[in-house]
């Protein structure tokens, strides 16, 4: 693919594909993520904080950047 | 570490970094690196720091005090704090032309790089793209915490300021992510290449930045659009684009970093993936990892958009530690990819990179901590013992100090004044100066 072909591209216009190699991107795939992992649900509502409605409340950050 | 003689928080790190209260929070900030690569390894091993001064402050409290640091940027309140990225640009580049061409990158890399956030400062919106985007007044200014600008002009380069600029971008969120990181820092430089060598065309100019950062961070379908001053419209995905393909063309001529090629790659491959919908990003962009986290949560308890449950799952997706962070939670899973090693992460918490000035600083904090007075980005201040004082040695070139040009005097040197003498340096006697 020359340059030029490789550059003219218009917004929208499909997929470019990737030039050699995967892509850090391409070495897993993106989904699922939680489809049928009922178990990680399971471990996120272990982890979560018990007292998620209180903790959420008190939660106030003073400004500062 | 150095703890300046105020005796407050403000630690210079063996790794080069700088550790301090900024208000009521702790702040990292990574030592200098040379590619984006880099940048993620410094700012995870940030993580690792924090997670393990939050243990430490844990083991001082009573029995069954619990210290919880959430690497985030608003508390859902009312109240943000910045992930601040600092690039330093050649001074020859008008800051004008700068502003121009990057106030579109800005506005639009929130659809590969936002973290997500349950609600709004404004609207009636459930969950939107970026955790920044509601907090952001003005196209361009200086303050960081009011009026807060998209484009902001402090310009402290901590460099020789003859030679260098530095850009200071206050617009990003905190990703866990680390492949978003990686995108994040690495596409910057990438523009900031192009837009220094020209290789962009004229700057789209945007209606309202402004409302436009707004209005994309508003739309997680990626779908809406925001107009130009030509008239054309841009879904953030087509901004992106316009920039991948300049940027991709001048990288082919500079060569500029190891990584530009595979930045490219992974910067393309986000894209791509975001043309597709915003669930083939989940994994790998931190809002959209979080919102199908969310949206599963949420049908599982039959809650609604902004629940206080839900907002603990935002909240705790952030969650520096490792076995209660859900980010993290779903690394462990093998959900949610990493660049980094858990080894090289472990190395850089101690280590400086090895090609930029933070060599040397955090090398004279490892080898002379005592003889170390004070330590900022661009000066070491030694005490050399005996009656021959204090010696501030200045570091204006961050791309100095580097191991190859020091590694060998800090290693043979067996004290401060030894090191200044194989180095063949002439420091800056404040005593002596006029």
């Amino acid at each position: 693919m020359s340059d030029s072909e490789r550059v003219v591209r218009r917004p929208g216009s499909g997929r470019p594909e990737s030039p050699s190699g995967p892509p850090v991107a391409g070495r897993v795939a993106a989904r699922p993520l939680l489809d049928g992992v009922d178990g990680l649900l399971d471990e996120i509502d272990e982890v979560l904080e018990a007292n998620a409605e209180e903790f959420v409340r008190g939660y106030v950050q003073k400004g500062g950047e | 570490m150095v703890i300046d003689d105020r005796g407050t928080m403000n630690l210079v790190l063996t790794n080069g970094a700088r550790l301090y209260v900024d208000h009521a929070h702790p702040e990292y900030a990574t030592p200098e690196c040379a590619s984006a690569r880099d940048a993620v390894v410094w700012d995870v091993a940030g993580e690792r720091i924090v997670e393990a001064a939050a243990r430490h402050a844990e083991a001082q409290l009573p029995h069954g005090s619990a210290v919880h640091v959430h690497k985030n940027n608003t508390d859902g309140k009312g109240a943000a704090y910045g992930t601040h990225e600092n690039y330093l640009v050649d001074r020859s580049v008008p800051f004008g032309l700068l502003t121009r061409q990057l106030l579109p990158m800005f506005v639009s890399r929130i659809a590969l790089i936002g973290a997500g956030r349950v609600g709004s400062e404004h609207d009636d919106v459930g969950f939107q793209i970026s955790q920044r985007a509601d907090f952001f007044e003005v196209e361009i200014g200086l303050e960081t915490t009011v009026r807060r600008p998209i484009m902001n002009t402090r310009d402290e380069p901590h460099a020789d300021p003859e030679r260098f600029r530095r850009l200071h971008v206050i617009n990003g969120d905190a990703n866990l992510g680390e492949v978003a990181t990686y995108v994040k820092v690495g596409a910057m430089l990438l523009v900031l290449d192009a837009v220094a060598t020209g290789a962009l065309p004229e700057p789209i100019e945007l209606e309202d930045p402004v409302h436009a950062f707004r209005t994309l961070s508003h739309d997680t379908s990626l779908r809406a659009r925001v107009r130009s001053t030509d008239g054309r419209t841009w879904s953030a995905l087509d901004l992106q684009e316009h920039y991948l393909e300049h940027a991709r063309r001048s990288a082919e001529h500079l060569q500029q970093r190891a990584d530009d090629v595979e930045v490219l790659r992974t910067w393309e491959a986000m894209i791509v993936a975001g043309r597709s919908g915003p669930e083939a990003l989940v994994g790998l962009a931190d809002w959209a990892t979080k919102l199908d986290l969310i949206e599963a949560f949420r049908t599982r308890h039959d809650l609604p958009a902004t629940h206080d449950r839900v907002r603990m799952v935002d909240l705790q997706y952030h969650d520096v530690r490792r076995d209660k962070g859900l980010h993290h939670r779903l690394v462990a899973a093998g959900r949610v990819p990493r660049i980094t090693t858990d080894a090289e992460v472990a190395a850089a918490v101690r280590t400086p990179p090895e090609d930029t000035r933070a060599w040397f600083r955090g090398e004279c904090v490892r080898r002379f901590p005592e003889s170390v007075v004070a330590a900022g980005w661009d000066s070491v201040v030694l005490d050399l013992g005996g009656d021959e004082g204090l010696a501030r040695l200045p570091m204006p070139e961050p791309g100095l100090g580097t191991r190859a040009l020091t590694g060998t005097a800090l290693e043979q040197a067996s004290d401060v004044a030894g090191l200044l003498r194989l180095l063949e340096v002439r420091p800056e006697i404040p005593g002596q100066l006029a």
